[in-house]
């Protein structure tokens, strides 16, 4: 025999043992042990509608609280006008950018909406909306985009994590923050907003997957408004939907309306419920639409055409659920001033504060760099006081750095 | 160290050290956290985390999916939450997939909330040469870190201090990286845990060696090479001085400024790269702090700057006792006489 050659024992040991040898021909491969090829998870429960979730307008509105719907309504009607309020505020100067969610309020609203206080929310820059509805101060929301400071509020006072701007990072502080809460025993749901073009990103795929593999208690709402700046989805994915991504995690998809408020608000409320009850995380696309540009900055017509934009507003969000509610009676012209007077209150009042100068404080910049300042801090810190103290004692700014 | 805490004291080694520290931290605060690739059962493939899983349980020290990002991402999540998350990369250049978090949250979360979330994390990682790795498995990557304010940078020399600064930086309420020198893992002194030495607060540098000729500023792998190198320059006639600095952020200025005035001649020497690495920031700080007291250029023994070479050819990068000897002999002795 040569070296290579195996008695008939040795070739019957080794076909028992192998993790590749078929156990007869044209059997399914077989591994043993571990099998560990074979789902763990049934997919088909994973998958999403083949269709946007609507509930406005369609048989399951009939189900839908009236005092949610109200509610809802008051908050769009708000959060529209708090985005034409922001946006003005950047042609008066007075915001040095702002992202808009004009057009994606019911995504925005229902997302604050459909959690506790104890619960924590994670937006991204496009999101300031999503806090202000969840009750956080506008000023407060908008520190970052007027420039002042890049966190305006406590997160943990209400539980509203700082806005991110690099795309998609928040999403595994999100998965971290709910895990450490379910380890604790706390009944806490992480909520963590991200756009269509941020699921490109690492960062949105890891931390789906670890928030399936530990279970945690995360819901995770993708806004595709069909850009990303400029570029549509179609350049982005080539997934059926961006709902089915959670299949591949095992995690469940939902793809809802995203201009439909009712619909959103169901969608994440059972998400939040599921994730509440340790049923693990979910993901949910809602598919809207970014009315205006994607900042004050850009050009949205070097990319996209007025028809789809006015295709969209046939669509809109607080129509939709306006001719809910009229149809069902529940909303007077009464409602309807009220929502309107409250929502020109909070814009005349945002106005009005966003006017005044902010209170900035130089020194401020090395105060939380670290809990201690390091020494090469205390020495900047000096260097920094010093020439404020020569620029408020008369001399004119500069100068000294002139002369040197 | 006391007569009590000598006959107290065994050979230990470095990363036995560093879990003792571990351990230690975990046992007596439950918000302590160990995270990251193999930590749990095997125990780390440097069993530094070895018997944590064990002993705590795999909600305290957990093998996480393998995604280095997302490793500190989710510890970032949950020091949110008021734990204390202990991270392990796997090694140096492991490391880089986390570094959007490092520097666009870890880094920068307690000053972008004014003070209202600090992220007390610490980031493990094996960092250095020497040990015949293979590409990837050797970086001296400090550079990247001390660049990032925000960030505190420390790496031990001695298994006494492995385990004091890890003690400092899992108890530290900002982010530290721990750079542990790989090739020390196994370097051994008499230690015992149950009596460690104190170690001065995080920031602090140390004179591992008195000299009145030069000072050798150095840190983590370096440290033992200055060591030799100092014996070594006895039969030269110099008496060196070696200075570990211990931590790269905060940086020391003061014992290391006090140092190059006493002896008036310093040489930098890490594995890092010369340009763009430590040794040019801490030159130039010298240089600007004492130069009225320097009879020389402040001189650099470092990494050459190319990428880490393949195992075989690593001897001829890694700076030994006879480059630094080389540059300790151009420190202008002539005008001495
Ligand atoms: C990591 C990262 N890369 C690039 C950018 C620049 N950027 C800001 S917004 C944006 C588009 C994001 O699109 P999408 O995720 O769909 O969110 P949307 O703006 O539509 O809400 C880009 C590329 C960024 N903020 N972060
Ligand atoms: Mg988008």
């Amino acid at each position: 025999m040569g070296p290579y050659a195996r008695s008939h024992e040795e070739v019957l040991a080794l076909k028992k043992s192998s993790m590749t040898v078929r156990e007869r021909p044209g059997a399914a491969y077989r591994p043993t042990p571990p099998p560990a090829w074979k789902p763990r998870t049934d997919p088909a429960p994973l998958l999403p509608d083949p269709e946007p979730y609507r509930v406005l307008g369609t048989d399951a509105a009939a189900g839908a609280d009236p005092e949610l719907l109200l509610r809802l309504y008051a908050e769009l009607v708000r959060g529209r006008r708090y985005n034409a309020q922001a946006t003005a505020l950047t042609k008066q100067g007075r915001l040095a950018v702002y992202p808009s969610s004009t057009g994606q309020e019911a995504c925005e609203v229902a997302a604050a909406l459909a959690l506790e206080q104890r619960d924590w929310l994670f937006p991204s820059y496009r999101d300031t909306l999503a806090a202000v509805a969840r009750g956080l101060d506008p000023v407060q929301a908008l520190t970052l985009l007027r420039g002042d400071w890049h966190t305006g509020y406590d997160p943990c006072e209400h539980r509203i994590a700082p806005l991110s701007t690099p795309l998609a990072t928040q999403l595994p502080h999100a998965v971290g923050l709910a895990h450490a809460a379910r380890l604790k025993g706390d009944d806490v749901v992480a909520l963590a907003m991200v756009g269509d073009g941020g699921t490109s990103e690492g960062d949105f795929h890891e931390a789906l997957n670890f928030a399936a593999v530990w279970r945690a208690p995360v819901v995770f709402l993708v806004q595709n408004n069909g850009f990303a700046i400029s570029v549509p989805l179609s350049k982005q994915t080539a997934a059926p939907s961006l709902a089915h991504k959670a299949v591949g995690y095992g995690m469940p998809g939902r793809l809802v309306d995203g201009n439909d408020a009712a619909a959103v608000h169901e969608v994440l409320g059972e998400a939040v419920s599921r994730a509440r009850r340790g049923g693990g995380p979910t993901l949910v696309e809602a598919v809207t639409y970014r009315i205006d540009a994607h900042t004050n900055a850009d050009d949205a017509t070097r990319y996209r055409g007025d028809s789809e934009v006015e295709a969209w507003r046939e669509h809109d969000p607080i129509r939709l659920l306006e001719a809910e509610l009229t149809g069902r009676g529940l909303l007077g012209e009464d409602a309807v001033r009220a929502a309107a007077e409250a929502a020109e209150a909070m814009a005349a009042r945002l106005r009005e504060r966003m006017n005044a100068e902010p209170a900035l404080n130089p020194m401020d910049l090395f105060a939380h760099v670290y809990a201690e300042q390091t020494g090469q801090l205390r020495e900047q810190a000096a260097q920094l006081r010093a020439e404020l103290e020569a620029e408020s004692a008369g001399g004119a700014p500069g100068a000294e750095g002139d002369a040197r | 160290m006391s007569t009590a805490t000598a006959r107290q004291a065994k050979p230990a080694t470095m990363a036995q050290a560093l879990q003792r520290a571990m351990r230690d931290a975990m046992a007596e605060d439950p918000a302590v956290h160990v995270m990251g690739e193999d930590v749990g059962t095997l125990g780390g493939v440097f069993r530094v985390t070895d018997g944590l899983a064990e002993e705590f349980g795999e909600d305290r020290c957990t093998d996480t999916p393998l995604a280095e990002a997302g490793i500190l991402g989710t510890a970032v999540g949950m020091a949110m939450y008021g734990l204390r998350p202990v991270v392990e990369m796997q090694f140096d250049a492991f490391a880089y997939p986390a570094f959007e978090q490092l520097i666009s949250h870890v880094s920068r979360m307690r000053n972008r909330t004014r003070g209202a979330l600090p992220l007390p994390i610490t980031v493990r990682v094996p960092y250095g040469g020497g040990i015949g790795g293979v590409e990837h498995h050797s970086d001296s990557s400090e550079a990247y870190y001390i660049a990032t304010p925000g960030l505190h940078v420390v790496t031990p020399a001695t298994v006494e201090d492995a385990y004091g600064l890890l003690r400092e930086a899992i108890a530290s309420d900002d982010p530290v990286v721990f750079l542990e020198p790989k090739r020390l893992y196994w370097s051994k002194a008499d230690w015992s845990p149950d009596t460690p030495a104190a170690v001065a607060p995080i920031g602090r540098a140390v004179v591992r060696r008195t000299g009145r000729s030069a000072t050798l500023i150095t840190y983590g792998p370096s440290v033992p090479v200055c060591m030799e190198a100092a014996d070594a320059a006895v039969s030269e006639g110099w008496d060196l001085e070696v200075v570990d600095l211990r931590s790269l952020v905060p940086f020391d200025d003061e014992t290391v400024c006090a140092s190059v005035r006493r002896t008036g001649r310093a040489v930098m020497v890490h594995e890092s790269t010369g340009f763009g690495g430590p040794g040019g920031e801490i030159a130039a700080r010298v240089t600007e702090r004492c130069f009225h007291h320097l009879e020389a250029p402040v001189l650099r023994v470092a990494g050459f700057d190319i990428p880490y070479p393949p195992p075989m050819l690593e001897r001829h990068h890694l700076p030994g006792v006879d480059r630094v000897l080389d540059a300790v002999a151009r420190l202008q002795w002539e005008a001495e006489s």
